[in-house]
C-alpha cells in the first residue's frame, strides 16, 4: 500500500476533483464516399483516476476510435472532451498519456532500450535520466538483460511487453491501450493480463483499455463499457464489484461470472438488430 | 553468394562462345578477301577460323584480342601515360564519383522537401521525372559548352552531366522511402508530440536508408555513362569516353572494345561496393536479417 502512496502525485492542473476523462454528448462521423459513417454516437463517460476501463464491442463500435479522440488521433465532431481538464491536443502536447498499440509497432533498427528511449529521447531527458527510466520500466514488465536485442529477436509478447515498458517510460499517469494482446495466444495472454493488473495495482495509474475479449476486460477492470455497433454508441456501463486485488484464479468465482454475463447480455442485446 | 557464382560463370562462358561465334562470321567476309586477292584458294577452315581472330583491324574482335589489348595498355603502360587505360579509367572514375556524391546529396536534398511540402510535391516532381526524358545526348553539351564559356572546365562539367542522371533515381527512391513508415508509427511519434524534424530523424530517415541503397546502386551506374556521354563532346582528350571516341575515329575496334569491357567492368565493381556499403549499414542498423 505504501508504494502506491508514494507514486501518487496530484494532476499538475489542479484539477484533482474532477475526473481523469470527461466526454459529453460526444459524436464523430466520417465522411465517405458511400455517405456519412457515424463512428460515435452521443458518447457520455466519465473515467476517475485509478480507474481500470475496458471498451469492450464487436467489430466497427468504435470502441478504438473512442480511445483515439481521447489520445487526440481522431477530432470529434460534435460534443465535448476533456482529458485531466484539457483539451485532448493539450493533453497530448503535454504528454500526459502512454499509447500502446495493437500491435508492438518497435523500431527494428533500434534495439529494445533504444525504442524504449525513443520517447525519453523527444523529452529532451538527459542521457542519465533515460538510463534511470530505462531500468525501471525494463524490470517492471520483466523484460531485464533484453536491452540490446532487436526487436526480431523477441517473440510477440516480448516485443509488445517492450511497447508497454515505453509507454510506461514517459511515466503518464494514463495508460491507453488499444487491444494489446489481441494478436497474441491464449497463455501468454493470460500471463501479460496478469503482470498488466499487477502493474496497475502497483502503481494507481488510470487505463483505458480496448479489447474484444470478455474474461479479460471482467478480469482486468474496476468499470466496463460496451459498446454497440451503427452507429457507434455506448449501450452498458458496468461497475465492477470485485476486489481490487486479484489473481487469474477469480476467473471461476461466482462474482465474476455473473459480471461476464452481464456483458455477454449487454453484447448480445447490442448486436441482435443486426441479424 | 557462392550460389550465384555457378550460374553466373555459365552465363560468361555462353556470351563468350556466341562474342566468339560472331567474331568468325562479322570477319570471314574481309578475310576471304584478302585470300582472294593473295590468290589463295582451297584455305583450310581452321586457319580462316585463327586468321578471322587475328585481323589488325576486324569488325568484330575476339575475346583473346581485347583481353590482349587491356592487358597491353593497362600493366604495360605507365600509369601518367596517355595510353594507359588506367589513367583514362582514372579520368572517367574522378568525375563520377564527383557528380554521384553531388547527385546523391541533391536526390535526398530534393525528396526531402518533396516529402514536406505539398506544393513542391506538385510543382516540382513533374520536372523531376520530365528532366529524364530529355536525351543525354542533347544535354550534356550545352552544358560543357555554357560551363566553358563562365570558365569551368574540366572535371566539374563531366561531375556535372553524372549528377544529372544520377539524381533522379535517388530522388524517387528516397520520396517512396521516407514516405514508406507505416501509419502506426507515425501514429506513435504524434502521441510523443514529436516535431516534423523528429519525426524525419528518428523515423522517416531510418526507414528511408534500404531504399537510398537500392536507388545509389542504380544512381551510380547512371553516374559512369554519365561521365562517359560527357567525355565525348570535350573533343576525345582523356577519359574511356575519349577512348571510345578515338577509338571509332580511326577504326580502332579493339581499342572500343577493350574500353567498353572495362567500363563494364568498372559499373560492376562501382554496383557491387555499394551492394557492401549497403550490408555494413544495415548490419549495424540490425536491420540485416
Amino acid at each position: 500500500m505504501n508504494t502506491a502512496a508514494q507514486l501518487y502525485t496530484p494532476a499538475p492542473h489542479g484539477d484533482r476533483a474532477g475526473p481523469v476523462i470527461d466526454i459529453e454528448k460526444l459524436s464523430l462521423t466520417f465522411a465517405t464516399n458511400d455517405g456519412p459513417v457515424h463512428a460515435l454516437s452521443n458518447i457520455d463517460l466519465k473515467i476517475d483516476e485509478g480507474d481500470f476501463v475496458s471498451f469492450i464491442g464487436p467489430s466497427g463500435c468504435g470502441k478504438t476510435t473512442l480511445l483515439r479522440v481521447i489520445a487526440d488521433l481522431e477530432q470529434p465532431t460534435a460534443g465535448r472532451i476533456a482529458v485531466n481538464g484539457m483539451s485532448p491536443e493539450e493533453a497530448r502536447l503535454n504528454r500526459a498519456y502512454g499509447y500502446v498499440f495493437q500491435a508492438a509497432a518497435l523500431y527494428p533498427w533500434r534495439t529494445i532500450a533504444g525504442n524504449v528511449a525513443l520517447p525519453l529521447e523527444i523529452m529532451g531527458l538527459d542521457a542519465k535520466e533515460r538510463e534511470a527510466r530505462i531500468a525501471r520500466n525494463m524490470e517492471l514488465v520483466n523484460l531485464k538483460g533484453f536491452e540490446k536485442k532487436f526487436p526480431w529477436q523477441l517473440s510477440g509478447g516480448m516485443q509488445q511487453r517492450a511497447s508497454i515498458a515505453r509507454a510506461l517510460a514517459v511515466e503518464p499517469k494514463l495508460l491507453l491501450m488499444d487491444e494489446p494482446f489481441g494478436a497474441l495466444d491464449e497463455i501468454v495472454r493470460d500471463h501479460l493480463n496478469d503482470q498488466l493488473h499487477q502493474l496497475w495495482a502497483k502503481t494507481n495509474k488510470t487505463v483505458v483499455f480496448v479489447t474484444h475479449s470478455i474474461p479479460e476486460a471482467v478480469y482486468l477492470s474496476t468499470k466496463i463499457v460496451v459498446l454497440c455497433p451503427r452507429p457507434g454508441r455506448i449501450y452498458d456501463i458496468i461497475d465492477s464489484d470485485l476486489p481490487r486485488q486479484r489473481t487469474l484464479d477469480i476467473r471461476e468465482t461466482p462474482e465474476f461470472l455473473k459480471v461476464a454475463h452481464r456483458v455477454r447480455e449487454g453484447l448480445k442485446a447490442g448486436h441482435s438488430y443486426d441479424d | 553468394m557462392s550460389g550465384t557464382v555457378g550460374p553466373v560463370l555459365v552465363v560468361l562462358l555462353a556470351i563468350v562462345a556466341i562474342w566468339y561465334v560472331a567474331a568468325v562470321a562479322l570477319n570471314a567476309p574481309f578475310q576471304r578477301d584478302i585470300y582472294a586477292r593473295a590468290g589463295q584458294t582451297d584455305v583450310p577452315f581452321l586457319q580462316l577460323v585463327n586468321d578471322t581472330l587475328a585481323q589488325e583491324r576486324p569488325i568484330l574482335p575476339s575475346p583473346a584480342q581485347v583481353a590482349v589489348e587491356i592487358w597491353d595498355t593497362t600493366v604495360n603502360k605507365k600509369i601518367t601515360s596517355n595510353r594507359s587505360l588506367i589513367y583514362h579509367t582514372g579520368i572517367t572514375l574522378s568525375s563520377t564519383l564527383t557528380g554521384f556524391v553531388m547527385g546523391t546529396l541533391l536526390g535526398i536534398g530534393l525528396a526531402v522537401l518533396v516529402v514536406h511540402s505539398r506544393v513542391l510535391d506538385k510543382s516540382l516532381m513533374p520536372w523531376v521525372i520530365s528532366s529524364q526524358t530529355i536525351p543525354i545526348l542533347a544535354i550534356a553539351p550545352m552544358i560543357i559548352v555554357v560551363l566553358n564559356a563562365i570558365g569551368i572546365s574540366g572535371l566539374i562539367p563531366k561531375a556535372m552531366i553524372s549528377t544529372y542522371l544520377s539524381f533522379f533515381p535517388v530522388t524517387v527512391g528516397m520520396v517512396k522511402g521516407l514516405r514508406s513508415p507505416e501509419l502506426i508509427h507515425l501514429d506513435l511519434m504524434r502521441t510523443y508530440s514529436a516535431s516534423r524534424a523528429e519525426t524525419f530523424w528518428k523515423l522517416r530517415l531510418p526507414y528511408a536508408v534500404p531504399y537510398l541503397f537500392a536507388s545509389m546502386k542504380v544512381g551510380i551506374a547512371a553516374s559512369l555513362v554519365g561521365a562517359i556521354v560527357g567525355e565525348l563532346p570535350t573533343g576525345a582528350v582523356a577519359g574511356l569516353g575519349a577512348r571510345l571516341l578515338a577509338g571509332s575515329y580511326y577504326g580502332q575496334m579493339v581499342q572500343i572494345w577493350s574500353a567498353l569491357v572495362v567500363a563494364s567492368v568498372v559499373a560492376g565493381s562501382l554496383v557491387a561496393l555499394i551492394g557492401l556499403l549497403e550490408k555494413a549499414t544495415l548490419a549495424k542498423m540490425g536491420m540485416n536479417r
